[in-house]
This record gives C-alpha cells, structure tokens and sequence, in this order.
C-alpha cells in the first residue's frame, strides 16, 4: 500500500474508533468532559514521570509558577467528581515523561471513564462491553492474576520467594545479569516479558484481582492475601487498558501519594507535590465508582494488526 | 568516558559490559502501566560478534566503550600475526589471525581497511565492501560457456577459494563482496 493510501486508512481508523467510543458511553448515559492538561499538581505515581512547565504570569508583580503536564486526566476528573458525581468519559492528551519505545509514545491518546455506582464486577464488565462493540471480537475472558502467573511463568506470585522469581526469570529470559530491587519489580517483568504475549490473543483478556502493593489507586479487599481491586484489558498481547475499584478513603489516598513519592526518591527520581487539591476533594465527597484508562493508539495498533504504537500515530515523537 | 542512562540507551551506543566493548544493536522501552520502566536490549560484542539480550530497569547505567574507528593500510603478515599501519600517524597495529577472522581471504598489501580500537587497541579489521582479487588457479572452463549458473572454486591471489562461474580463468580479476562472501563479477580477463 502506497504512503498516502496507508495515512487515509490510519487517519479513518482513528476517525471510526473515536466515533464508536463516543457512541459507546453516549447510549449509556456516561457524559463527555474536559479537564485541563497543565495542573499546578499530578496524582503522584512511583513509576509515571510528569513533564514540569514553568508559567509565567504577569502582574503587579511577575511570577512564576510550576504545572505539570498530566500524565492522565485522573487528577481532573477525580476533583470533578467530588462536585458532580456522575459518570464521565473523556478522550484527551496524555505526557508521560522518558517513554518511547514500540508501544509507547512520550505524548498520546488517552481515553478515560468513570462509572459512577459501579462496583468492580460491574467496573469489569463495562469495559469488556467496549471491547466487544469497538473491536468486534468477543466477550473478554477473565483470568486472574495468579491464574495467569501460574499458567505462563509457573509461579504462583501469592507464595513465591524473591529468590525464586529471579531464578525463574532469568531462566526465563537468559539474561542472568537480571537484578531487580523488589519482589513487585520482579513480578512486573515476569509479566510484561513472560505472560503479556500469551494475554487476549483469541478474545479480549481481563486480567484481574493484582497483588495488594501494586493497587496504586485501587481498593484493597481484605482476605488472605489482600488483593487488589485492580483490573487491566488485554487484547493481542497488547496492554490497553487498567481500571481500579477507586480508592475512596481520603486519608489513605495521602498515604499512598506520601508511600510513592518516598518510592519515587528510592529509584532516583524527583519527588512531586502532594497533591492536595485531590486530597481535599475526596475529603468532601467522592462518589463509589470504577476509574478505566485505556491507551487510544495502542487501540489503534491492534485493530490495525500493527506492531508499533508510533505507526498508528500520524505524527510520532520522532516526527512532530 | 561518559555514563549513560537508561534514558540515553539508544540503537548504536557503543557501552561497556565486563570490560568489553558492546554495540546496543536493539533497544526497546517496556513498561508495564503502573510499573517499573525496563529497557530491553540486544547488544554485539565488538570482539567476538556474539549477541547477548539484556534488560535494565530505569536509572541503571552503562560506561561508554572508547571506540574508535581509524583508517588503515594492510602492511603484510607473517605467520599468524597481521600488520596494518593508520594512514594518518603511520601507527603500527598488529591483529592476530584470530582476530581477523575471515578478513584474511581479502587482504591484500596495501589495501586500505577500517580498523576498530578498543582503549586504544585493535581488536578487527573491515575491509572496503568489495575488493578486486587476482585468479592464481582454477580448473579450466569449457570454452565459450558463460552461463553463470555453472559454478566451480577458484582460488586467488590471497590464498582463498571462492565460487565462481566457470568462464573464469587463472588471470582473471574478480570482484568479490567482503559482506557475504560471494562472487560479484569478473573485472578483466
């Protein structure tokens, strides 16, 4: 296929997928929002690097003040739900700061929703319904977590030793020069290099009910062990999408942002603001709800059947 | 020597690993959604030409490898040492027959080469893409056949043996590529 052919498909794909989206949480009551890109605060994450922007005001004295582009419209749709508690979708840009590679773009499409009354079954189920209307194949397959550790990387991630995940994974990976600091860290990359290949490649996956320290903004529900109420779609080995059971508890969500800016100083990077605007939001009111994030040119790639995320962007990093 | 980054690892970084020079041949960013960033990569051992996978986690770093890469002119050899001399200091360097490798079928005296030096040593020599070579012996051809499809060895100049079409005779020139190590066309007869 020559190049313009190709952009004309790439730019009606696109087109057609956000159509669809848009139909999709229209007929079902969800309604549209906006929330701004630069925030004086970011939902504090371990592992998402924001980029900082210095703003200049001027007045009767110049300032100048730090925003940060968002590394997901969360930290505006959560404080707008404090005040409105309804479900909203919103598709937007998105930053995140130091990531390229074949399924990151370092800016993107970002496709975002909250289900105001759901609980985490109907959370999941929501979401399968999207990738059944937008993708056309199927039902998603639920699998949990532990379920898919055992089956593709042979352990079981409730009772495994550190020892024996670094075993395993550079068995696994034939790269004995692995080392990683904590048993999280080794669990991501059994997961991301072992089990994700294997994950949604007949119909959709949701992968389901994660460990309790990778919850991020996810209820934990009490048993032995704790687990996450933290679910991920999965579709052609491709990460599209994660969604929590959001965290209601005010003081808890401060105690994870404090946790991971204290994680974030741990690994060499800049700790962030607190962000308190949130904080005091969920405070006030915050609704029981779902929280979905789903990456829009990952979407793209796979409906696409193609193998990187910067071929199902018209202008990647590289070329804007 | 400079430090890299993970954030710096990119497709032809030249980096140290256990005091070898290494060539990053691939890199990938991997990451999963609220994860540890992991960098994957394949990187080529710049002596011995193996490739190795390895994976790093965001804000581990790599030691640059003082490469460098110097213009050289094939002086001779004597038994299994080979001795080139940089056309621009007239430096001498010497590589083993070990480290030339297959080079050897293509060297010719005076023949100018790439040499790579690691902390200031040669560890290999690159010659041109294609290189002309003398036909010292070959079985003789039927006459007038110059299809190329009828193949036989000829051995050159250098002491190497090549396939060639069997319309090439003892005196010939042939082009041969140093890349593939195939036959490319006769050059004189």
């Amino acid at each position: 296929m020559n190049e313009s052919l190709w952009l004309e498909r790439l730019l009606e794909k696109r087109a057609a997928l956000l159509r669809s989206i848009r139909n999709f949480f229209d007929s079902r009551g969800f309604l549209e929002v906006e929330t701004p890109l630069l925030c004086r605060e970011v939902v504090v994450d371990r592992h998402l690097d924001p980029y900082p922007v210095t703003m200049e005001f001027k007045g009767e004295s110049d300032s100048q003040l730090v925003y940060y582009l968002q590394t997901s419209p969360e930290y505006g749709m959560k404080r707008l739900l404090s005040r409105c508690p309804r479900s909203f979708y919103q598709i937007t840009r998105a930053f995140r700061r130091f990531e390229t590679g074949t399924q990151h773009n370092t800016e993107f499409t970002i496709v975002e929703w909250y289900e105001v009354g759901a609980d985490y079954e109907k959370g999941m189920q929501t979401t399968a319904d999207l990738a059944e209307a937008i993708l056309g194949r199927g039902q998603a397959e639920r699998l949990s977590y532990r379920e898919a550790l055992m089956r593709y990387a042979g352990v079981d991630p409730w009772t495994v030793s550190v020892s024996e995940l670094r075993e395993r994974a550079i068995d696994m990976l034939q790269d004995c020069s692995l080392n990683l600091s904590d048993r999280d860290a080794w669990l991501e990359l059994l997961l991301t290099m072992c089990v994700q290949k294997h994950l949604g490649t007949e119909r959709p996956t949701i992968l389901y009910d994660y460990p309790a320290s990778q919850a991020a903004l996810a209820q934990v529900r009490p048993g032995n062990p704790p687990v996450a109420e933290r679910f991920e779609l999965y579709v052609d080995g491709w990460e599209l999408a994660n969604g929590y059971h959001e965290l209601r508890d005010a003081e808890e969500l401060l105690r994870r942002m404090q946790q991971n800016n204290e994680a974030r100083i741990a690994r060499g990077a800049h700790p962030l603001p607190i962000p308190m605007r949130l904080v005091e939001a969920q405070r006030g009111h915050f609704p029981a709800c779902v929280g979905v994030a789903l990456g829009f040119d990952r979407l793209v790639a796979v409906a696409l059947g193609i193998p990187s995320v910067q071929k199902a962007m018209v202008f990647p990093i590289d070329e804007a | 020597m400079v430090t890299y980054k993970t954030s710096d690892f990119r497709k032809g970084l030249k980096v140290q690993i256990d005091g070898e020079p290494y060539l990053m041949i691939e890199m990938n960013f991997v990451k999963p959604g609220k994860g540890n960033a992991l960098y994957k990569c394949k990187l080529r051992n710049l002596i011995r030409n193996t490739v190795i996978d390895r994976t790093y986690k965001g804000g581990e770093t790599l030691e640059s490898a003082d490469v460098e890469e110097i213009e050289v002119q094939y002086l001779y050899r004597q038994q299994d040492r080979f001795f080139f001399m940089d056309t621009k200091t007239f430096e001498q360097y010497e590589l083993t027959s070990e480290q030339i490798d297959d080079n050897w079928k293509y060297l010719k005296e005076g023949m100018v080469c790439s040499m790579m030096l690691f902390n200031g040593n040669p560890i290999g020599v690159t010659p041109p893409n294609h290189v002309e070579l003398r036909v010292e012996y070959c079985e003789p051809g039927v006459r007038g056949d110059t299809a190329t499809n009828v193949t036989k060895p000829v051995r050159v100049e250098t002491g190497a043996e090549f396939i060639c079409p069997a319309f090439i005779e003892i005196g010939n020139v042939i082009k041969v590529d140093t890349r593939t190590g195939e036959y490319v066309e006769r050059v004189s007869t």
